[in-house]
């Protein structure tokens, strides 16, 4: 079971929190004109590294705030959590 | 009565408590503080099982953890339980063992015909026998197979025990108490570290029991009492006996099974049975110690053969001579030191040893001590089916390939020491590789992975010097990194026996023309031919070798077996034992019971119970519950001896006709509050609402960003900033993530607030034509006329004194209205409406009625709303708006969402007005085609419509608009079904919709 430091709350379970996908998709803005293939690349095609990947989590049994984790997928190991309107590098 | 085989001093257990038990229906008598093996071996019995394949007879083998044979059924405090180790579980009145895998008994098994006919068993039997014909494997070969398999039974009762999860923190964890892992856990306590101590043993100190040392002039007893006692008098300090830590996850997170009562004969109510500890430690010390390996040879699974450390554990543990005429079989020093305790309490053994003559501390001793040794010697097979009687042995050429001199000896027992391997499975489990110690022919392991630090004999050193040194010094260190202090501790004098190297010898030859069986692995029946075999046939990876000889598996994970099953397969392959690798070492360590894992989350634990504020008065008026989620929901009132059928008909009618009232606090409720709250829900609806009035509700629909309807609800303007949304029971709590997603990431410049209120407000729902007559009875001083409060109006209003909202929105399509009050008020609320609704012919309804109602009416739910379907799919097309954008607006676009044929909502009725359509049926064309029969669509509701008094579905069909009254067939194989039905509108009560607005 990972620990995930909520930027938040400190160190937590897994089992608080819920996964929530990549974060570095960013969605089209809104009442702007979107060519369907961005908007496709948007909805579906999603990258599944092996190694380091930046992805978002909610602490849905905490505060309730999404944030974002930098997590290896092969190996587990969290490198840095941020809050959203943070930058990972 | 008397115990043949118990010494008069020896050993830890407490003479002064006998305690009665049985095995196999006949009565014994052993000690506290025994287990049932040294129980039973006191008791002069050792054939307790047969083995899994061959039936073979089975005895002890170890003394605790690496017992491969004493599986036994056992029951004590009123529960039966299969496969427990009879060297780990301990003795307690009036519990009763009996054997397993044998009938009509473990003396006369009818199983053991497969050892005489062990040449058709050969490895890979299974794979190569039972392929063909193909259609006896369900009806005959599976059946058979089953019957034969496995070891105990499992019980059928409900387990009236009670089993406990903690989650504890820690600086420290220390998984073992032996010399390394006291050293460690004591140097970290004077840093003032957290630590936890956990031993799988009843008794801590681990070798420091059996081995003949001191440390500062104390007996490696005492002195490990001594520093036990000192850590359990620290606040600092968990100290856990009988906890055995079975696994190693992410993120240092370790798993710990704890028997809390087993061994109590009397407890007290609450006290749980086993209790799973859920760790996470900062720094793990893997004192786990070694296991002793043996030495393969001819019929080496007769009872009465032991590893040579078991039989010393015995002697010096539980006071029990495993024999009175003992062999002992060795390749190293540490044998020798059960020779000499043998030697102690008068036995007379005879050492053979497969190195040449030579001399070491404990060889002179053992010498001096007029003790018979034997070099270049070894057993190549024991004699005796139910017990050792005698072996044949032999002495080695230089090579060791042959014998120079082959004679029998008598014997009662033979005593086996292979040398040691590390337990290193925590350590693999935390993702460190290992390493192969050509010093110790065994793996230890290599570079961390985790925070895991293997001292002492798990990381292959085996002097007492050595484990102690590791221990001091890494509990030293890595609590000093933790807690910022550190406490000097002079590392102890240590007295122990110096051992020479070990015999790189691992497994006797055959004289010619002999071929007895040659176990490797005994709780599987694997011997050396088996895998000689597998090699014969191709299979190269360990891992495959694995599989097809099962070697290494079941409940000892081959902690007796893996290292020789390597040598072997080396040896054959002509490689190093390194290059081989070894197979992946799982959790759990030891085998845990399913309780534990379960722990409280049993029967109404399992989830937890959400009941309304009016739950109480449903159960008072005979409402029969479905579970919603975790709510539970009256799915209808039982009137009498009414069924399903018959109560959810009148309620609905009722309904149609009267009024009723229904308990609607499940739905979701979400408080949005802000400036931009309208053009939040402007995004995330399809439909307009900058223009929503305050003061009045709209019917909302939300979309996934793939196009795919998520949601619907109605949501009230409160105030200028101020709305409350309502979601369906099922999806409220992704709804609300949603909301936050978007506010939180897409869109953190919007200025909004959510927050869910679904527990703070009582929600009754009043549907039927009578229900503003009735509504006026409730507010009288309030105007409710269509104009003052019209459809998808909303009003506050005090009910009775109450603070209560009104909407006007209706579920049910008929006139009704929605009362919300603060939780607390809800039962007042449900009790006033009961009572004022009488005059009107109110009843309660339920879900199935109020499933009746929105089905008959053509409104969508989560059956149609099922993950696949767009807004025009479910005819609502009209909530979604060409000039804004919304969430999945873009994807609406895609082709595939616009051809013509694409699934819509209908309605069906079967052609005889009389037969129910189950849920799940299929659409087609033909009933009678041939499989495939393609499928035009699938029913998703059913109802007995009660207003026009026959069955009704709603489906979702392909090009479905087009088929309306056309006739299909419904099928359903599951229900052996198949009814003729038209296809007629979805709407098929009052399509205007006029009710609502009346």
């Amino acid at each position: 079971m990972l620990y995930i430091k909520c930027p938040y709350c400190g160190l937590r379970a897994q089992k608080e929190f819920s996964y929530g996908g990549d974060a570095t998709v960013k969605r089209p803005n809104i009442n702007e004109e979107v060519s369907s293939e961005d908007w496709d690349n948007f909805v579906y095609m999603r990258k599944s590294p092996r190694g380091k990947h930046i992805e978002l989590w909610q602490h849905i049994a905490g505060c309730r705030q999404w944030i974002k984790v930098q997590r290896d997928t092969a190996t587990h190991e969290i490198f840095q959590t941020a809050k959203v309107t943070e930058e990972i590098r | 009565m008397s115990q043949p085989f118990r010494l008069n001093k020896e050993g830890l257990i407490n003479r002064n408590k006998k305690i009665s038990f049985t095995f196999n229906g006949k009565k014994l008598f052993g000690f506290e503080g025994d287990t049932i093996a040294s129980a039973l071996i006191a008791n002069g019995i050792h054939l307790v099982g047969r083995s899994f394949k061959y039936h073979r007879p089975r005895g002890f083998f170890g003394a605790g953890v690496e017992e491969p044979n004493a599986k036994l059924q056992v029951e004590f405090n009123g529960h039966s339980e299969p496969n427990v180790n009879a060297t780990e579980m301990e003795l307690v009145e009036g519990l009763s063992a009996t054997s397993q895998n044998c009938w009509p008994s473990v003396n006369f098994d009818v199983g053991a015909i497969n050892n005489f006919l062990k040449m058709f068993f050969p490895a890979g039997f299974y794979y190569k026998t039972f392929m063909w014909p193909k259609s006896f494997w369900y009806k005959i070969y599976e059946p058979f197979i089953r019957k034969a398999a496995g070891l105990g039974v499992a019980s059928i009762e409900k387990d009236k025990e009670r089993y406990e999860h903690k989650f504890e923190y820690c600086d420290l964890l220390v998984t073992g108490s032996g010399p390394s892992g006291l050293a460690s856990a004591y140097a970290a306590a004077k840093n003032g570290a957290k630590v936890i101590l956990a031993e799988d043993k009843p008794r801590f100190g681990g070798t420091l029991l059996t081995d003949d040392v001191s440390i500062d002039n104390l007996s490696g007893k005492d002195w490990a009492e001594k520093i036990i006692t000192e850590l359990k008098s620290m606040p600092n300090v968990t100290v856990k006996n009988r906890s055995q830590v079975f696994g190693y996850y992410d993120h240092n997170m370790l798993v710990m099974f704890e028997r809390v009562s087993d061994h109590l004969e009397k407890k007290s109510k609450f006290t749980p049975r086993q209790r799973l500890w859920y760790i996470r430690a900062k720094e793990t010390i893997l004192s786990t110690g070694s296991i002793e390996r043996p030495i393969v040879f001819g019929n080496n699974d007769t009872p009465g053969i032991f590893l040579s450390a078991a039989a010393k554990e015995y002697m010096k543990v539980y006071g029990v001579l495993v024999g009175k005429k003992p062999l002992i079989f060795t390749n190293n020093d540490s044998a020798y030191e059960t020779a000499l305790e043998f030697k102690k309490n008068n036995v007379e053994p005879i050492i053979l040893d497969t190195r040449e003559e030579h001399s070491s501390e404990l060889i002179d001793e053992a010498k001096s001590k007029g003790i018979d040794i034997r070099f270049s010697h070894g057993v190549i097979v024991a004699n005796g089916y139910k017990k050792v009687k005698s072996a044949k042995i032999g002495k080695l050429n230089k090579d060791k390939n042959s014998f120079e001199k082959i004679e029998t000896v008598d014997c009662d027992c033979i005593c086996v020491s292979g040398f040691w391997t590390p337990s290193v499975h925590l350590a693999s489990q935390s993702g460190n590789k290992l390493k192969y110690e050509e010093k110790i022919d065994a793996f230890i392991p290599d570079k961390k992975k985790q925070h895991e630090t293997s001292v002492g004999a798990a990381n292959g050193s085996f002097t007492l010097e050595e484990s102690l040194k590791h221990g001091f010094e890494n509990g030293s260190n890595l609590s000093a990194k933790i807690t910022e202090t550190k406490t000097e501790i002079s590392i102890p004098n240590v007295n122990e026996k110096k051992y020479g190297a070990h015999d790189k010898f691992w497994c006797m030859p055959l004289p010619k023309n002999e071929n007895p069986k040659r176990f490797v692995d005994f709780q599987n029946d694997v011997s050396v031919s088996d895998i000689e075999i597998a090699l014969r046939e191709g299979y190269r990876s360990i891992e495959h070798v694995k599989r097809y000889t099962t070697l290494g598996m079941a409940t000892d994970q081959g902690r007796t077996s893996n290292l020789n099953g390597l040598q072997l397969v080396s040896n054959i392959e002509n490689k190093i034992v390194p290059e081989v690798g070894h197979t992946t070492f799982r959790p759990p360590f030891t085998p845990i019971t399913i309780g534990t894992i379960v722990g409280r989350e049993v029967g109404m634990e399992y989830m937890p119970t959400r009941k309304t504020p009016m739950h109480e008065w449903h159960e008072k008026n005979n409402a029969v519950f479905v579970d919603a989620g975790a709510w539970k929901r009256p799915r209808y009132y039982k009137l009498g001896s009414e069924t399903l059928f018959e109560a959810s008909k009148r309620e609905a009618k009722n309904v149609r006709e009267n009024v009723g009232i229904c308990d609607v606090t499940t739905l979701g409720k979400i408080d949005i509050k802000g400036p931009d709250a309208a053009e939040f829900l402007n995004r995330v609806y399809t439909n307009a609402w900058m223009k929503l009035p305050v003061g009045k509700a709209r019917y909302g629909l939300m979309l996934r960003e793939d196009g795919i309807v998520m949601d619907d609800g109605t949501t009230t303007r409160i105030s200028e900033n101020h709305y409350h949304m309502t979601t369906t029971t099922a999806q409220a709590a992704n709804v609300l993530s949603h909301l936050e997603y978007y506010l939180q990431i897409v869109w953190p410049e919007l200025n909004v607030n959510v927050v869910s209120t679904t527990e703070q407000w009582a929600g009754a729902a009043i549907a039927g034509p009578k229900s503003r007559d009735m509504l006026s009875k409730l507010y009288p001083d309030l105007d409710v006329s269509n104009e003052a409060l019209p459809f998808m109006g909303y009003k506050e209003a005090e009910f009775f004194g109450v603070p209560s909202r009104i909407f006007r929105i209706s579920f049910s399509g008929e006139l009704a209205y929605e009362i919300n009050v603060k939780s607390d008020h809800g039962m007042f609320m449900w009790e006033k409406m009961m009572e004022v609704g009488k005059d009107f012919g109110n009843q309660p309804y339920g879900t199935e009625a109020l499933s009746t109602l929105r089905i008959e009416m053509g409104h969508v739910a989560g059956p149609e709303l099922d993950g696949r379907t767009i807004p025009s799919d479910v005819s609502l097309n009209g909530l979604v708006s060409k000039k804004k954008d919304f969430i999945g607006k873009n994807s609406l676009g895609r082709e595939a969402f616009n051809v013509e044929s694409r699934q819509k909502i209908v309605g069906l009725i079967p052609i005889d007005r009389k037969s129910s359509i189950p849920e799940g049926s299929h659409i087609v064309q033909d009933q009678n085609a041939k499989l495939p029969n393609p499928k035009l669509g699938h029913v998703s509701s059913s109802c007995w419509s009660v207003e026009n008094n026959n069955p009704f579905s709603l489906a979702i069909m392909k090009d479905g608009k087009n088929m309306i009254g056309k006739k299909f067939f419904a099928v359903s194989p599951l229900k052996n079904k198949s009814i003729e039905v038209e296809v007629i509108s979805s709407h098929y009560v009052d399509p205007e919709g006029k009710r609502v607005r009346s």
